[in-house]
């Protein structure tokens, strides 16, 4: 009966892995869908249950003293946590697999035959040769990015938190929404919350603007065609760049120092007063971005050149017959060229500096303290806020509270933005 | 026609001046932290800007230090940067050229998936990561931070990587399909030698990252003899017992000196013009 074949080789591989394969006599890769069958089972059979139960209740035993077995709330959560993503990803291929088997059904309905192995493995690198790229990064992005992210958010719902539900010795309930209630509300957390997202907003945007705009003015600077020696400017521009930041930001740090730095020492030698650089909360927030300048605009210097260097010359040649000024090619040309290279690039540098912890941890560690905020100081960000309840006061479900706070702003304003810009909608339309 | 000259000049020494001004500002705090680590003394502080004896001492000091491990941690660092930075490289690269030149179902959800988790702050991840490590067996070994700096790399590179390869003119790797090259081979003769400044960038970022980044190396990496430099300095500048400005000044110097070697060496590839003649021939 050829009529029946997909469906017979569907319900086939629907009952088990692989079987609907074999009958379409495709024999290696049936036994290997086979083979990943009974290893896929055998996981399950011994850990589902296990981990259903640590997930939903977290543990029903704290550690006591002579009491060898204990719940360990924390470990519960991601031990189920990771077999529910492999659970999905079963699913996901025992679909695959069934719609293989359908397919390859078929082809054999309408007289084709079957791939052979060889023939399916020429296919997948000739035709899918993306897709079966994309696996690996996206294995480590599910488990070192992903799965990481989904325990964070599920941090936020419990009452992971000092001093009184810390495993082993106690355990960790869910709360669910109470500690966004108490962060939103609460007098003492809300005051610190609003103070901390304002500066954070204002310093991504200064940020971002100062160092994106200070790269382009130095690239279209050396750019120009009178400019001799542009490998060398180039090299002493892009040294705070190849600085490690850890060291340049201590060393900043010191340089900037209100008593003995030795930049207050050259302005009293001027005959000025001493700046408060680092203890005055708005001279550290001038500070800060100036001193993220001086570290962020090489990036965009070299970025921007990189974009520079792929604009082809017949379109400066062109413009220039037609009698076209400096001032029309770069509007015309250069402007609209950069930012199409880089919108993206630009987007990710204002989340990037929503989330700049090197730039303000190193430099001022969040100082000066503001005497009614918790934890917190005049230059800190949410982020540098969000380290500091995590490490030193381990109040972790605060923390990933914060964190999806974030989150959840940077994700909208980006996906917001990025799907008004061109290089979104119309990126086939340079080519 | 003059005026148009004069234009020209002003704007030509305008540019010059500049320059020099930038590089006077870019140089000085390098050159202010090498004087210091010549300068006799502990003292963070110094009236000269260049000191009038010059010292070895404390370079001396990092590698004889019984608590400073300098030498040890170097190489750590080094290793661990040089093979993050060859994963995460090739990994970003091929990320960027599969997203760049196949169309596929789910391209466009994948590109703002990794738009949105790059936005995420790293440091939620990091408890969780710590447990997972754990429970692998790789805390407290290199293996685990180079896993974690490689697969996070396609997260920050990819649209770097994507944006540049959709400016490499797209005729170029058509020519070459019809004349038979494989997907592989179009990426290795074509897009490859096309994209070294972006190449550049990338490998320089990810080969930079160990040797910044604090938070995490200090997360995974528990003794002494397992750290990273980061780790080191830090402990060095923010315990009190060891408040020691010039040694850490000296330490800065040798690990800025690698990075800005190699960069200078990078830097013949940041070449000019670069699609200028690959499209016309």
């Amino acid at each position: 009966m050829p009529q029946k074949k997909a469906s017979v080789a569907a319900v086939l591989s629907a009952l088990s892995l692989g079987l609907g394969q074999i009958y379409n006599r495709q024999f290696v890769k049936g036994i290997l869908f086979l083979a990943f069958e009974i290893v896929a089972v055998t996981y399950f059979s011994t850990r589902l249950g296990h981990a259903m139960w640590g997930l939903v209740t977290l543990g029903d035993t704290p550690r006591q003293p002579g009491v060898a077995k204990y719940d360990h709330s924390i470990f519960l959560m991601i031990e189920g946590l990771i077999t529910l993503i492999f659970l999905v990803l079963c699913l996901i291929a025992y679909v695959m697999n069934i719609r293989d088997a359908y397919l390859t059904g078929k082809r054999w309905e309408q007289g084709k035959k079957a791939n052979n192995f060889r023939e399916s493995l020429q296919y997948i690198s000739s035709k899918k040769f993306a897709e079966v790229f994309l696996i690996l990064p996206s294995v480590g992005i599910l488990f070192l990015t992903i799965m990481p992210i989904v325990f964070g958010m599920m941090i936020a719902f419990t009452n992971y938190s000092s001093p009184d539900h810390i495993p082993p010795a106690k355990l960790v309930d869910w709360v669910g929404f109470d500690t966004f209630k108490q962060l939103l509300t609460l007098k003492s957390w809300s005051h610190t919350f609003y103070g901390v997202l304002i500066w954070t907003i204002v310093w991504a945007i200064l940020s971002t603007v100062t160092t994106y705009f200070g790269g382009f003015l130095v690239a279209m600077i050396i750019q120009q065609k009178e400019i001799r020696l542009k490998g060398m400017w180039r090299t002493i521009l892009i040294i705070p760049y190849a600085i490690p930041q850890l060291i340049s930001l201590l060393v900043m740090r010191n340089l900037f120092n209100g008593q003995f730095g030795p930049i207050n020492q050259y302005l009293m030698a001027l005959g000025f007063d001493r700046i408060p650089w680092l203890s005055d909360p708005m001279w550290a927030r001038a500070t800060v971005i100036i001193t993220n300048m001086w570290v962020g605009i090489p990036v965009s210097m070299i970025l921007i050149m990189g974009v520079l260097t792929s604009i082809p010359r017949d379109l400066y040649e062109a413009a220039e017959v037609d009698g076209a000024s400096i001032l029309q090619r770069f509007r015309i040309i250069t402007l609209p060229m950069v930012l199409f290279s880089t919108a993206p690039i630009l987007i990710t540098q204002f989340a990037g500096n929503i989330n700049n912890f090197n730039a303000i941890y190193l430099l001022t560690s969040g100082s000066p303290v503001v005497g009614d905020y918790q934890y917190a100081g005049a230059t800190d960000l949410l982020v540098t806020w969000l380290y500091k309840l995590t490490l030193s006061q381990e109040r972790f479900n605060m923390a990933s509270t914060l964190g999806l706070i974030i989150f959840i702003l940077i994700a909208g304003f980006s996906l917001w933005n990025y799907s008004r810009t061109r290089s979104f909608k119309e990126e086939d339309m340079i080519q | 026609m003059i005026g148009r000259r004069m234009g020209r000049n002003i704007r030509v020494v305008s540019s010059y001046i500049f320059l020099i001004v930038a590089s006077i500002l870019s140089l000085y705090p390098a050159l202010w932290v090498f004087f210091a680590s010549l300068r006799p003394g502990k003292s963070l502080y110094s009236r000269d800007f260049v000191p009038k004896k010059f010292t070895l001492d404390h370079y001396h000091e990092l590698f004889t230090s019984k608590s400073f491990l300098f030498g040890h941690w170097y190489m750590n660092t080094l290793r661990i940067a040089v093979f993050s930075m060859i994963f995460a490289t090739a990994l970003v690269l091929l990320t960027g050229y599969a997203l760049s030149r196949f169309r596929f179902k789910g391209r466009k959800t994948y590109l703002s998936v990794i738009l949105i988790l790059s936005m995420f702050p790293g440091f939620l991840s990091m408890i969780a990561l710590y447990i997972l490590l754990k429970q692998l067996n790789l805390l407290d070994s290199s293996y685990a931070l180079i896993l974690v700096y490689s697969f996070g790399a396609p997260l920050m590179g990819t649209f770097i990587a994507k944006g540049f390869f959709d400016t490499v003119p797209r005729s170029l790797d058509e020519a070459a399909r019809i004349d038979g090259a494989s997907n592989m081979k179009v990426f290795t003769r074509i897009m490859l030698p096309l994209s070294k400044p972006m190449l550049t960038y990338v490998a320089l970022t990810q080969f930079v990252g160990p040797w910044i980044d604090y938070i995490f190396a200090s997360f995974v990496l528990r003794s002494r003899d397992k750290w990273t430099v980061a780790v080191g300095l830090y402990d060095q500048v923010f315990s009190n017992q060891n408040q020691n400005f010039t040694v850490f000044a000296a330490a800065s110097v040798l690990i800025a000196v690698p990075i800005t070697l190699l960069f200078m060496y990078l830097q013949r590839f940041l070449v000019e013009g670069l699609t200028a003649g690959a499209s016309k021939g």
